[in-house]
């Protein structure tokens, strides 16, 4: 396999001119002829199938849900982050840019994401001219607010429902193609595999999740962005449906998968409260604006609230211990999410955690609910905190919410060069499904911002410079040798998990899988309990192959032999992390290795081992992957310990 | 604070779109009023599964209330008891020891059944290909602070903006009109400098659209707003009727 990430000729800030500039295009003529497969619909889908079809290709686009709507991107509740620079705070692309990688830990590729910052303003542009309602203020310019790992106010936000509104966004302008035709759009459906012929990717072989059949589709290119893999750990802030399948399907198919370990752990999520629980609700990191995270000074008023003996509200000021401020003075509660999470973490593991399993902290309004007043408060957050009251039963006006950290984002995914193509030559991969910029950690209203990007203003360049080189290759029917023996080899995975009839339930394994990952690849690892995960993961594969028990049958709607070929692919991917997290012998980001921690505990990188950004190479079912290392090189950011201090 | 109940549940099963359906009685024992309605679900489809049997269909996926996808008439209330909240964030803490809670789909012309308790909206998303946005295209647009929004305007823009398209109205509705439904994007986009350029033609296109699709006409009932998770205002309805009648006076 060879990496080859084509970054462009130039200085930084001229590499993405300077690509536009040589790049082949297709005309308008052409582009009818030309046809693009778009798997998943949320931000990076949705924008790209979009703008290829205002451009004039023919695209087919495909989501599990009932409509496209419904892609996760809608749940980010934050904002989104761009370099505009309205409030005149110093902010530039330069400064976007370097927070990013920064942020990153310094293990993104510089010139995709110098990209990524420079086209950060057109997507607001972009978005204000849909009609997002972004939020705004009095004089009726656009309102900005700070988030983690930042200095300066650039992002951008709409209430709290940041995601829904540019999701919105996007998915009008994806049904307006629809209306013009120029898009198919395909609504539960779910791409079970790639079709290759001659190396290249031609297309896909889908299932109808409502009559169980099966079809071909070509397409001259096919783009994959459907998320992230947080799933793997059964719970998370992801939705019940949100699944790396279709990455792994290209794994499989040979594109290489990216930094798998690189996992974020986000600090505001409320606690896990039982075992029947299926998923964890986030709170937004924008709540980190106005709130302060604590947990008590002593441990007696620790074990006295877990017993319920004592309330947060007992406590006076300096019986409580704001850690995030005592630590990172420079940054307070708004360092970026890691390190708030692995602070929450050391002070729960050395017993001052509170709610009733000790596995939370405070995060409290009441300095500014005195300082701004409650109906400001309600302004900026009511709809979290609606959120909250709902699920928790506590008013947080009045009692400082529980927090705790959860799996939310995927930094790591299907590896892609500078033009989002993965190493399947003619696949793309967008969204969080790439591993493209946020290296090992993702700032806050990073994730909408690069969704768009990748969507509206890359993918729409970089696919011509491909597709330019096919004019003359006539659509396919899906009658090809390649077609027929991919759908052949997709319906036999599913007849087989059918015949399987075990006794255990899809969500009992799943549930098993995921406490090995939180407890061996979660927020802090180490040697040894890698290598214990990745026995325990071959066990899990084991009983799954064997014993797994789907009612039902495979003809028509079966939700739960959809879960299972999921499931299947998230034991690949479990294990594929915990493989990346034993091979990556330092701490960077989200990924933090036990053994590699300062004396003050903060990560600690090795740089001059580890300055790279690993590529897995699929060798075979049962066989270990192949390693392959993309160099990172910094030119213009200095590699530095990050320093919140 | 946590406590355990007791439920019998009727449960509408229907194996696909052209068979005819019917309740299913289930007993379920020690639910924990801190699961939420879909958990609880689980907790049903997990027994069932365990028993052999082919666990109750329901659509659902973010499971916080933003998604739109969870759905459910629950005791004769779409997303059931408790107000402002999609079935999703409903709590076991609503439901007394031994209740005997009905669930089943929901039930419009325009949102015919899939499986079980899942229903087909794709209705939604063709009123909303008939003219739900504005029409620009990727790039070559002015700068985003080019045209100032009264803050007003845009709060109310985004109240209106954030229907999740669920349906609840149109199940409620004993016309089965998708008025408010249609009414929140109208206004959404007619309140924007952006979105008023096509307003009236918006509003003639999507409300056609609406009606070729079979759902039922508006009379003012004001159930949808009652109903509602996101509190849309039937005040969109009067915005969206004024905008229709502009459209026809101008044809
Ligand atoms: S108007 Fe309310 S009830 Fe109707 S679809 Fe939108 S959110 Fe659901
Ligand atoms: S599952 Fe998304 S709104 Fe209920």
């Amino acid at each position: 396999m060879k990496l080859d990430s084509r970054i462009p000729e130039g200085p930084l800030a001229e590499k993405w001119n300077n690509y536009k500039a040589n790049q082949k295009l297709v005309n308008p003529a052409n582009k009818r002829n030309l046809d693009i497969i778009v798997i998943g619909t949320g931000l990076a889908g949705a924008s790209a199938a979009a703008s290829f079809g205002e451009m004039g290709f023919k695209v087919k686009n495909f989501t599990i849900q009932d409509s496209p709507r419904r892609a996760h991107s809608i749940a980010a509740q934050g904002g989104i982050n761009a370099a505009k620079n309205y409030p005149n705070d110093g902010d530039s692309v330069h400064r976007l840019f370097y927070d990013t990688v920064k942020g990153g830990d310094y293990r993104a590729r510089e010139a995709n994401v110098y990209r990524l910052a420079s086209v950060s303003n057109d997507i607001i542009d972009q978005c204000v001219a849909q009609g997002v309602p972004f939020a705004r203020e009095y004089g009726g310019m656009l309102d900005n607010r700070s988030f983690g790992g930042a200095q300066v106010s650039r992002t951008f936000y709409a209430k709290g429902q940041t995601g829904q509104q540019l999701l919105i966004g996007a998915y009008q302008a994806l049904m307006r193609q629809v209306n013009a035709g120029t898009v198919e759009m395909h609504t539960r459906t779910e791409v079970v595999d790639y079709v290759i012929v001659d190396g290249k990717a031609r297309g896909v072989i889908t299932r109808d999740l409502v009559t169980g059949e099966f079809s071909r589709h070509f397409g001259h290119a096919v783009v994959m962005a459907t998320g992230g893999y947080g799933n793997t750990f059964f719970l998370s802030t992801n939705a019940m449906g949100s699944n790396g399948s279709a990455a792994i399907k290209a794994y499989e198919k040979g594109a290489a998968f990216a930094n798998p370990c690189y996992a974020q752990i986000h600090p505001t999520c409320i606690p896990v409260h039982g075992e029947f629980q299926s998923k964890l609700t986030l709170m937004s990191e924008s709540l980190r604006n106005d709130g302060r995270i604590w947990v008590p000074k002593k441990k007696e008023d620790a074990e006295a609230i877990r017993a319920g003996k004592k309330k947060a509200t007992d406590l006076s000021e300096d019986e409580r211990d704001y850690y995030l401020e005592r630590r990172y003075p420079a940054f307070g509660n708004l360092v970026p999410r890691d390190v708030a999470s692995r602070a929450a973490k050391e002070r729960c593991d050395a017993g001052f955690g509170v709610g009733t399993t000790g596995l939370a902290v405070y995060l409290d309004f009441k300095t500014s609910i005195e300082r701004l007043g409650e109906d400001t408060i309600r302004a900026r957050y009511g709809n979290l905190f609606q959120m909250y009251e709902k699920i928790v039963d506590d008013n947080p006006y009045a009692e400082p919410m529980m927090i705790y950290p959860a799996i939310h984002y995927t930094m790591g995914g299907i590896w892609v060069d500078y033009e989002l193509q993965t190493t399947v030559p003619g696949l793309f991969s967008a969204g969080e499904a790439n591993f493209s910029d946020h290296g090992a950690n993702r700032l806050g209203a990073s994730a909408l911002m690069q969704g768009l990007a990748d969507g509206y203003f890359v993918l729409p360049f970089t696919i011509q410079n491909y597709l330019a080189d096919d004019i003359r290759t006539p659509r396919m029917t899906g009658d090809e040798k390649e077609f027929v023996e991919a759908e052949k080899a997709a319906k036999a995975k599913f007849e087989k998990l059918m015949s399987i009839k075990g006794s255990r339930s899809v969500d009992s394994l799943h549930k098993e899988l995921g406490l090995v990952m939180w407890d061996f690849v979660g927020m802090a690892r180490n040697k040894k309990g890698l290598e214990e995960a990745i026995e325990k993961i071959a066990a899990i594969k084991k009983e799954f192959w064997t014993n797994v028990k789907i009612p039902g049958s495979d003809k028509g709607m079966n939700v739960e032999l959809e879960k299972a070929s999921r499931l299947a692919d998230f034991i690949t991917t479990g294990d594929l992390m915990a493989r990346d997290a034993l091979n990556r012998e330092e701490s960077c980001g989200g990924h933090f290795r036990e053994e590699y921690q300062t004396e003050e505990g903060e990560a600690k990188r090795q740089d001059d081992k580890f300055t790279y950004a690993a590529c897995w190479e699929y060798k075979g079912e049962d066989k270990a992957p192949e390693l392959h290392k993309e160099e990172l090189k910094f030119e213009v950011v200095k590699v530095a310990q990050r320093n919140y201090k | 604070m946590e406590n355990n109940i007791s439920l019998t549940l009727k449960v509408w099963r229907q194996s696909d779109s052209k068979a005819k359906g019917g309740f299913e009685t289930y007993k379920l024992e020690t639910v924990s009023t801190d699961s939420s309605f879909l958990e609880m679900m689980d907790i049903l489809n997990e027994q069932l599964v365990g028993e052999g049997k082919e666990p109750v269909a329901f659509d659902h996926d973010c499971r916080e209330g933003i998604c739109g996808m969870c759905s459910l008439y629950i005791n004769g209330r779409p997303h059931g008891p408790d107000d402002d909240v999609t079935t999703c964030q409903l709590h076991m803490r609503k439901f007394k020891n031994n209740e005997t809670i009905t669930i089943e789909p929901w039930r419009s012309a325009g949102f015919p059944v899939i499986k079980d308790l899942i229903v087909d909206r794709t209705a939604f998303d063709q009123i909303i290909a008939a003219g739900g946005y504005t029409s620009v295209s990727t790039g070559g647009v002015p700068d985003a602070n080019a045209l100032p929004i009264p803050k007003d305007d845009a709060d109310e823009a985004m109240d209106a903006a954030s229907c999740i398209g669920c349906g609840a109205c149109v199940a409620t509705c004993k016309n089965g009109s998708a008025m408010l439904f249609v009414s929140a994007k109208v206004s959404h986009l007619a309140l924007l400098p952006q979105g008023q350029v096509e307003a009236a033609l918006r509003a003639k296109a999507m409300v056609g659209k609406m009606d070729e699709l079979g759902f039922g006409a508006c009379t003012n009932t004001g159930a949808c707003e009652v109903e509602c998770p996101k509190g849309v205002s039937i005040a969109n309805i009067a915005r969206l009727n004024r905008e229709y009648l502009s459209a026809k006076l101008k044809d």
